[in-house]
């Protein structure tokens, strides 16, 4: 698995470093204790030579050879002290703590005599770090360390009363102090295992903490990313990642979720451009098949009435067979036209008498499932400009909707009409909008609201970041990002070229902070204050022409309801909760119709409790 | 025996030649149908007809195959064209079609079906006589022809296309004489979209029978002609200059002018 890989390669780097970085911390370490210890081994060894020196003088002087060879043996015995021996010139042993050893030769060559001895004339004077040796006797001895101290000759020792030595003669002898290196060699060891030690205590835990961290920040976002994206490749477009923090997996896994959801968004248009398309195919099929026998019922029900003119009675029933097969003629078209998505015909008409006749259409439907019809109109609508076959259409089909809605339980179906006002803001979304170097201001990416958002750059001094406002004109719920405080001096900028999007001179007329503006294309420009708690704005262009007349018209059932889920759906074609009963078209077709006069449909539904579908329609020119 | 008889319909539905039959016969007009284009062609080889009335979507050979059987062969009868696949398409396809002159969606009235073949006969009188008018000995012309800088939708309507891309729209002398003068004409709004091939207004003649008058171009209107409105005779004195209907703002005029003839 990749997490586990990323982990895994993630733990060996850092334990190679730290392998690396320990080993080479240790190896100076133990280097340096090993030389600070053995200088101290050096230096007291060499105060001990010469301890045994300034001991042993007054005997020499004397001649004293039994004081020496006490003192010798005497200093001898300590614990740290492996043997002490004086030599003289010609290298027999003299004195000897090790009293088996008195009075052998010792080789020139050997490891003692051979600093000065090297040289073929033998050297007189010898650096301390010179007369050190380190050596190990017997091949699985411990070590030793040995120090000479040459005994040189000075005017007592040649005017001392036994002329032992003459006055030419420079050094007379060599004390050599061997001492064990044991102690020393046993501490080294101790250190080298403390550093292996710790060494791997630190890998361990390094790797731990790394794995715990890589588990925390890495493999758990990268597991829910790729548990995600199974799920997306499988087809669930609804899989949400849960982002957690703002680091780059944070931001990934916020990508991600906004991908799902242009992905669904495009498949849902994909979807329902399909289902439009086999729809259209669905309308031409059925408008040929059912035209045909549509002809032989208007045609002859036609000439059946222009012979009927001396029959009143006759002539009326076949005038309804001919105007409803004028109207049965209008819905195919008006099928054949939203697949098409053409133009409705459209004629001033009153709304009231379009629900007066579709009332007429479904009347007995109603009565004989006793739905009673209640009707609270207007009486002052203004005539508003729709194509009224359409609209009848999506009266009608929400009628039997709602008496579908109420079954077989006797219930009402309310229908009122009225005229409202509908300003602007909130109704009209700003699909783009261009700063003054043409960039679109309008970011797809981010949403506001579920609409594609549009942003800005602000710019307080060094402080900067993106604001996204809501593009439903006149909304106050912008995603602001924590910006500044307003008045101390914040610019907006273009996202894209940084160039100000500030009204220059122009102020809001509300709290005379400066102002932003940006141009929506062909509509005019867009001023706002973004003053926390102001929020006025201006779009001359569309504030001037605004007709905000509206119809609002209310179908009302106290039916079954909608359940929640299935509300967003309700719209699209074959989205039928009727099972074989409905087509799934009516309301798709409804909306198509609504949504070709400029108007909006909406829905307020409670199971159990009805639902009402509102229809706002603009009264037009 | 050859005879003249006054419609041949062409559908491959019964009911709806019965229904032709019965609507027409009872006109007074000689009705011969026939179940398909190949029979069609017998009928037309045996007897002389006045006017064709042709289903669009047939098996074997369909109208407009039809409509270039009857080219080939040079007979010249005014073919009205039906079609329950109304299609905005077929509409214009038939009437800028060579052989028809009209073009009929179904369903349709008794009424609607009188007006078209009346309509569509007095047309191809019409241009009959002007054929025989253009020789030297008659002076003058039945109906004015459009300008020649014109682009016209089959006999109906017209296109001029003035500067800056706005289209001046109206509809044609042949078609008003056709319809044997209009006491009415009822327009589309100021602001409407219309689309080719769709009526885009509808006149009424003094018999009280409506024509739909095609548009000949999709748009936007952008100027409606008052003076046409208000006084019908003005369109029917100048249907080419003071007479326009509408001025629009073309929404896909490359395509749509390719329908058209000049």
């Amino acid at each position: 698995m990749l997490n586990s890989k990323i982990s895994l390669k993630l733990n060996l780097g850092v334990v190679s470093t730290v392998l690396v970085v320990i080993g080479v911390f240790a190896f100076f370490n133990i280097q340096s204790e090993k030389k600070s210890l053995l200088t101290e081994v050096e230096r007291h060894a060499n105060q001990l030579s010469e301890a045994v020196k300034s001991d042993t003088e007054y005997d020499m002087l004397h001649n004293d050879r039994k004081g020496i060879h006490e003192s010798i043996r005497r200093i001898g015995k300590q614990v740290s002290i492996d043997r002490i021996r004086v030599f003289n010139k010609s290298g027999e042993i003299i004195y000897s703590s090790v009293a088996t050893e008195i009075g052998r030769m010792v080789d020139k060559k050997a490891e003692s005599c051979y600093r000065c001895h090297s040289a073929g004339e033998p050297l007189e004077q010898l650096e301390q770090k010179e007369r050190t040796r380190i050596f190990r006797p017997y091949p699985d001895s411990s070590r030793l360390l040995g120090i000479i101290n040459p005994i040189y000759n000075e005017q007592s020792c040649w005017s001392a009363a036994c002329h032992a030595h003459p006055e030419t003669q420079v050094v007379l002898g060599v004390l050599d102090v061997t001492m064990p290196l044991t102690e020393v060699d046993r501490n080294i060891r101790h250190s080298q295992l403390a550093i292996v030690i710790f060494a791997v205590s630190a890998i361990i835990i390094l790797s731990l903490i790394i794995g715990l961290l890589v588990r925390w920040w890495i493999d758990r976002p990268v597991q829910a990313l790729l548990t995600a994206t199974r799920h997306v490749a499988g087809g669930n477009l609804g899989y949400r990642v849960e982002v957690k923090g703002d680091d780059e997996l944070g931001m990934l896994a916020r990508s991600f979720n906004n991908m799902t959801d242009n992905l669904a968004e495009a498949r849902l248009q994909l979807f329902q451009s399909d289902k439009l398309a086999s729809l259209g195919r669905l309308a031409a099929g059925v408008a040929h098949e059912i035209n045909n026998p549509l002809t032989a019922v208007l045609t002859n029900s036609s000439y059946l009435l222009k012979r009927a003119q001396g029959q009143p009675e006759t002539a009326d029933d076949l005038q309804v067979i001919v105007s409803e097969t004028i109207r049965c003629r209008e819905i195919v078209k008006s099928l054949l036209d939203f697949a098409r998505q053409t133009v409705p015909k459209k004629r001033k008409a009153d709304i009231n008498e379009i629900i007066g006749r579709a009332a007429t259409v479904i009347e007995n439907q109603l009565s004989m499932r006793q739905v009673e019809l209640v009707m609270d109109l207007d009486t002052t609508l203004p005539n508003v400009t729709l194509d009224a076959n359409q609209i009848q259409q999506v009266f009608i089909n929400l009628m039997v909707n709602a008496s579908d809605a109420i079954g077989e339980n006797r219930g009402t179906i309310n229908v009122t009409s009225k005229a409202i006002s509908l300003g602007p803001t909130g109704v009209l979304q700003i699909k783009r909008a261009l700063c003054p170097k043409r960039h679109d201001l309008v970011d797809r990416k981010i949403q506001v609201d579920a609409k594609p958002a549009i942003s800005m750059r602000y710019r307080k001094k060094k402080q900067t970041g993106l604001i996204h406002l809501n593009p439903m004109y006149g909304s106050t719920e912008h995603h602001l990002n924590g910006m500044p405080a307003f008045d101390e001096g914040v610019e907006f900028l273009c996202p894209d070229c940084s160039t100000s999007l500030m009204a220059e001179g122009e102020f809001c007329p509300h709290c005379e902070a400066p102002i932003y503006a940006f141009e929506v294309p062909l509509k005019g420009l867009v001023q706002g204050c973004l003053r926390d708690g102001c929020g006025w704005h201006q779009w001359e262009q569309i504030d001037s022409a605004w007709n905000d007349k509206y119809v609002e018209i209310r179908v009302t059932d106290d039916g079954c309801g909608i359940p929640k889920t299935q509300i967003s759906k309700l719209f699209e074609p074959f989205a039928t909760t009727k099972g074989q009963k409905g087509t799934g078209l009516g309301l798709a077709v409804t909306w198509g119709i609504v949504d070709n006069h400029n108007g909006t449909i909406s829905v307020e539904s409670e199971v159990g409790a009805g639902t009402t579908f509102i229809i706002r329609i603009p009264v037009g020119l | 025996m050859s005879q003249v008889r006054d419609i041949l319909v062409i559908d491959d539905e019964p009911t709806i030649n019965q229904a032709v039959e019965k609507v027409c016969g009872a006109e007074g007009m000689t009705v011969t149908a026939a179940d398909n284009a190949v029979e069609a062609l017998r009928c037309m080889a045996q007897d002389e007809f006045r006017l064709v009335l042709c289903d669009i979507m047939m098996h074997d050979l369909d109208g407009f195959q039809f409509l270039e059987e009857l080219a080939r062969k040079g007979i010249r009868t005014p073919v009205v064209m039906m079609t329950g696949y109304s299609t905005v398409e077929n509409a214009i396809r038939s009437l800028a079609s060579t052989g028809a002159v009209d073009y009929i969606p179904k369903p349709f009235t008794a009424d609607e079906l009188l007006t078209v073949i009346r309509r569509s006969r007095r047309c191809s009188m019409l241009l009959d006589e002007a054929e025989s008018a253009s020789l030297p000995r008659n002076g003058s012309m039945s109906f004015v022809p459009c300008p020649t800088d014109y682009h016209r939708l089959g006999y109906v309507s017209w296109v001029l296309m003035e500067d800056q891309g706005i289209a001046k729209i109206g509809v044609s002398d042949l078609f008003l004489k056709a319809a044997d003068g209009i006491k009415e004409f009822k327009l589309s709004p100021l602001g409407e979209d219309l689309l080719q091939g769709v009526p885009c207004a509808e006149a009424t003649s003094p018999d009280g029978s409506t024509h739909g008058i095609m548009c000949p171009l999709s748009g936007r209107i952008l100027e409606v002609n008052a003076h046409a409105q208000s006084n019908p005779s003005l369109v029917e004195k100048d249907p080419y200059f003071r007479g326009w209907l509408y001025r629009i703002l073309p929404s896909n005029p490359a395509s749509d002018l390719q329908w058209l003839s000049f």
